[in-house]
């Protein structure tokens, strides 16, 4: 292991006011990504999520006398692939060993994961904080490859708990940080921004209610810019909303207990989200001692770096590239860039939506109108009723200043409900915005001739202007051109 | 024609093949002699049924002219070797109920080349201990005559306690046991730190421990994954090297299992040894080794020379370090590999008042007295802060007597003469005792070989004054057990094959 290197300048902002001073969390994460592949790390069973228990169980999962695990490939180059992700050091030779704990979910008595040599070293991830604005870097201690035990139901019997190995022997990821986190919310960025480049990469699914991804949350609190503290693990933390919480949570109880007079005992505790606080689950007397050697069925795991460059290359385009490529192609903000590139189907989707339009248009329409609606039906991008097509044909009826933009509104809405080609229903539906000066001039000479008093008012405060654009519009059916509207009224009101 | 279980593998092939004999009528007079030689407790497990089975589909392939390497063989398998819906215990408590549902790669090898199974063999449970007294089912009983002991006192001793009675060594004590005895023609074996050769040493059998790696370890019950080996034991160094043609080869579901051609091993037997180099280890000259075994190996190297051999003396300066570091190793990797016998899954499960009772409850009435130690013996040199001061240095002296051999063979030496245990076989419960380094002390000719990866030949070379067989180890380079069958042929000749015991156990 390498020394602990404090890699941050002390931000007041993060700090949490004690009652004898500001203290600073220092917060390291270890997350289990459950790896995507079609079958386990060392059998050929399926490593699908579900199915009936124990239905995904080879010989050697349920560790059978003389059963031997032979490698999965695609297990290795997905975790080639997610280190190159994360801009890490890729180890050309790697151990497997043996961790060894007794527990009727781990059939072999040990896991199979690697403790001094693993397949990925260092490496960073940038994180753009959405709340509080601005970059961190999080530096990257290893990932490496082991296995995932399975489950014991203790719900299924008053007497007896059962044990289903679906999951045993699944490929997991574990990619341990640097300490290099100072708030909840760099944390929840954090494993956001992870959970993004892995579902960018394929390599996991970064499903956290099928548990695929998982944090163990190290937290420990200091006076700014001391020493380190000594640190609690809460384990096995299912919801980037509950790692917040629990990290709030531990802190302030390590701040109270500090503040007080006491001390911090090393330990792991659990974070309860019904009462929104941690407990202690063992205390480092109580740590197991897992007797780690070299797995002696394995041979070391060994590759080439042509290898390597050649899974590099077939690597999509990663987030930070393509927010880059937006702002640079598209012109759009940043913040628009990072909401965007979030989700690798919600950035192909602006992209689709995108090409050869205004991207500044589109990333609104996609953004505002789209992402809006999607968000409050419970719905994503892949099962949007508006497709990207249809979303690109509202845009191009508004930039041709075919439609207005409130139009646009009422259009979208129709395609979403009703669906359909957005070109022919504003002609079906005679939504074209009206352009024809005279028939706007009409409408808004019908509009004074009705209003004679706020015409005065209007002389006197040019601000009730909006009130007569509003009358006009509805007067057209809200199809006149509200620039058009504007200007025509500002002539015949005589209103500069 | 003579008895059957008399042939050789090699002769029984032969008259198979020239249908002078049935594969049904070989595997019948096997069968019988086992049923008379049931006190000998060589087999934990016979399956006639399979066998006869077996021998009749055979015999369909014989006369078709369809016969395998091994066509209507009757074999005894060791109880390591997973057999699909046959019972395969490692002779242990724990799993005395377990059927396994696959069948281990080797045995499924022997059956695709046409052998026929006439049961399984009784070992030291999990294949720890070098007489095969700590089987769950009891030792199995050496056929060779203790000294000065009639064979109607033999047999008043045998199921009696068996007191005065021999022990065939282990672990693979069922499988020498039952090749001395003419109970099979040929015996799978394990051999972790000699399972395979000090049995055969005792019994007067030839037992070959492949180079790591050779033969596939995929359905073998585990006890140190890194020193595991399978082979055979049998009654001449032919009939071994007929058997490891048809048990090496690589297997994809062993990584540890190299993809390298299986040659015919059959075909070194009988070629010349001249202007081999066969060094002769100085450090293998123990303290308190009888005279008799001293003379045993000079007149082995005597006979190599006089085949065309050179013998030169060489140092391999580590050996003195190899038992100790092999009993750091083996218990290390048999506490995790043992780890699944909890009566969770399959086995025999005590019920407990929580998981921590079932287990601890159904441990320690599974495991016997040896493998209790072992297990305790690889949890502690595991545990933090011993591991750096046990595990890492015996690795260390591992890697260092590995050197050792790779700098003689890189000096020109062909193979490696020693002998193969520091005495002939001892009476049952003589060395079962309160200080299991007695019995450790067994293994000190063979353990570096495993620690080494190296192939090992032990070839019985003459009898002691008292009239108990001896034999010779021979240690080649990796994967040149040919030239090893090539010197153990010399040496059989020389010596003249041992003369199995008449039945006086029937």
């Amino acid at each position: 292991m390498n020394a602990i290197v404090d890699s941050r300048t002390p931000d007041p902002k993060k700090f949490i006011k004690g009652a004898t001073g500001d203290w600073e969390i220092i917060i390291g994460l270890e997350i289990h990504a459950q790896v995507t592949s079609k079958a386990k790390l060392f059998s050929g069973a399926s490593a699908e999520y579900g199915g009936d228990p124990n239905a995904h169980v080879a010989l050697v999962d349920a560790a059978m006398p003389g059963m031997l695990p032979v490698i999965n490939e695609e297990c290795v180059k997905q975790a080639i692939r997610s280190g190159l992700g994360l801009n890490a050091q890729i180890n050309l030779r790697s151990v497997f060993d043996r961790k060894n704990y007794f527990y009727p979910d781990l059939p072999q008595g040990y896991q199979i994961s690697q403790y001094k040599s693993p397949i990925v070293g260092e490496g960073k991830v940038i994180v753009d904080l959405p709340e509080s604005g601005g970059q961190i870097t999080v530096g990257i201690e290893r990932l490496h490859l082991e296995q995932d035990a399975g489950k014991s139901l203790h719900d299924q019997s008053p007497t007896m708990s059962f044990v289903d190995l679906n999951r045993s022997g699944v490929a997991l990821m574990e990619i341990v940080s640097k300490p290099d986190i100072r708030s909840s919310e760099e944390a929840r960025a954090y494993v956001t921004k992870l959970r993004t480049i892995l579902r960018y990469l394929g390599t996991c699914d970064g499903n956290m209610d099928e548990g695929s991804l998982r944090a163990d949350v190290n937290v420990s609190v200091r006076r700014p810019g001391g020493a380190f503290g000594t640190r609690c693990e809460i384990k096995n933390v299912n919801s980037i909303r509950f790692m917040g919480q629990a990290i709030e949570y531990e802190a302030r109880r390590q701040v109270g207990i500090l503040e007080d007079g006491g001390t911090i005992d090393q330990e792991t505790r659990l974070y309860d989200a019904a009462k929104g606080e941690t407990r202690s689950m063992r205390t480092k007397e109580e740590a197991h001692d897992y007797r780690y050697f070299p797995d002696p069925d394995l041979l070391p795991l060994e590759f080439t770096q042509s290898y390597v460059d050649e899974l590099k290359a077939h690597l999509p385009e990663l987030p930070d590239a393509k927010k880059a490529r937006f702002i640079a192609d598209y012109g759009l903000t940043t913040y628009d860039a990072s909401v965007l590139v979030g989700e690798r189907d919600q950035a192909d989707y602006f992209e689709s939506v995108a090409q050869g339009r205004d991207g500044k248009l589109a990333a609104n329409w996609v953004i505002n109108e789209l992402f809006g609606r999607l968000n409050k039906e419970g719905k994503d991008v892949t099962t949007s009723p508006v497709s990207s097509q249809q979303l690109g044909a509202i845009v191009d009826l508004i930039s041709e200043g075919t439609i207005s933009g409130k139009l646009a509104k009422d259009l979208f809405e129709i395609v979403w409900t009703e669906g359909g080609d957005p070109r022919a229903i504003v002609e079906a539906r005679g939504m074209k915005q009206m352009t024809d000066t005279g028939a706007i001039e009409k409408a808004i000479d019908a509009v004074i001739a009705a209003n004679p008093d706020k015409v005065e008012q209007a002389k006197a405060k040019p601000t009730m202007i909006g009130w007569f654009v509003g009358q006009v519009m509805k007067e057209t059916g809200g199809k006149a051109n509200p620039q058009a509207v504007n200007d025509l009224l500002k002539a015949k009101l005589g209103i500069q | 024609m003579t008895d059957l279980t008399s042939l050789t593998l090699a002769e029984a092939r032969d008259a198979l093949k020239a249908k002078k004999i049935s594969a049904l009528e070989l595997t019948d007079a096997h069968l019988n002699a086992m049923e008379k030689a049931k006190a000998l407790n060589a087999y934990v497990l016979d399956t006639p049924k399979h066998a006869r089975a077996m021998a009749k589909a055979s015999d369909t392939k014989l006369q078709k002219g369809e016969a395998g390497l091994l066509e209507g063989i009757p074999l005894g398998i060791k109880d390591l070797y997973a057999t699909k819906g046959v019972r395969t215990t490692a002779c242990s408590k724990i799993l005395l109920n377990f059927v396994p549902e696959y069948e281990s790669t080797v045995t499924s090898k022997l059956w695709r080349d046409g052998a026929v199974m006439l049961g399984k063999l009784n070992n030291d449970e999990f294949a720890m201990g070098s007489s095969n007294e700590s089987s769950a089912f009891g030792p199995s009983v050496s056929p060779i005559l203790p000294p000065n002991v009639s064979a109607a006192q033999a047999k008043a001793k045998l199921g009696n306690c068996n007191k005065g009675l021999l022990v065939p060594g282990g672990s693979s004590g069922g499988s020498a046991a039952a090749i001395a005895a003419r109970l099979c023609l040929g015996a799978t074996a394990t051999d972790t730190g000699g399972s395979i050769r000090q049995p055969a040493a005792f019994t007067g059998t030839v037992g070959m421990k492949p180079t790591y790696g050779r033969c596939s370890r995929w359905g073998i019950v585990a006890f140190a994954s890194s020193l595991d080996q399978d082979g055979p034991i049998a009654k001449t160094v032919r009939d071994t090297a007929i058997m490891l043609r048809s048990m090496a080869g690589h297997d994809p579901k062993d990584t540890t299992s190299v993809d390298r051609a299986v040659p015919d091993y059959e075909a070194a037997i009988g070629k010349s040894i001249k202007g081999m180099k066969i060094g002769i280890p100085k450090e293998y000259r123990v303290d308190g080794m009888s005279q008799e075994i001293d003379a045993l190996w000079s007149k082995g190297a005597e006979w190599l020379k006089q085949a065309g051999a050179e013998i030169v003396e060489i140092s391999l300066p580590h050996t003195h370090y190899a038992l100790p570091a092999y009993y750091i190793v083996a218990p290390a990797e048999a506490s995790s590999n043992l780890a699944r016998y909890d009566g969770v899954r399959y086995g025999v499960r005590v019920p407990g008042k929580d998981i921590i009772d079932l287990y601890e409850k159904t441990r320690a009435n599974g495991f016997g007295v040896e493998v209790r130690r072992r297990i305790m013996i690889g949890t502690y040199v595991l545990s933090a802060g011993y591991y750096d001061a046990y595990y890492v240095r015996a690795q260390k002296i591992r890697t260092l007597i590995k050197q050792d051999f790779e700098k003689a063979y890189d000096s020109g030496v062909d193979a490696v003469l020693t002998p193969a245990t520091p005495s002939p076989a001892f009476g049952i419960g003589e060395k079962s005792g309160a200080d299991p380094v007695e019995m450790y002390l067994n293994d000190i000719f063979t353990v570096t070989v495993n620690m080494a990866g190296l192939p090992g030949l032990a070839v019985p070379a003459g009898v002691s004054k008292e009239g108990l067989p001896l034999g010779l180890q021979l240690i080649g380079r990796p994967f040149d057990e040919e030239i090893l069958f090539s010197l153990g042929e010399v040496i059989e000749q020389a010596a003249g094959r041992t003369k199995l015991p008449d039945a006086w156990w029937a």
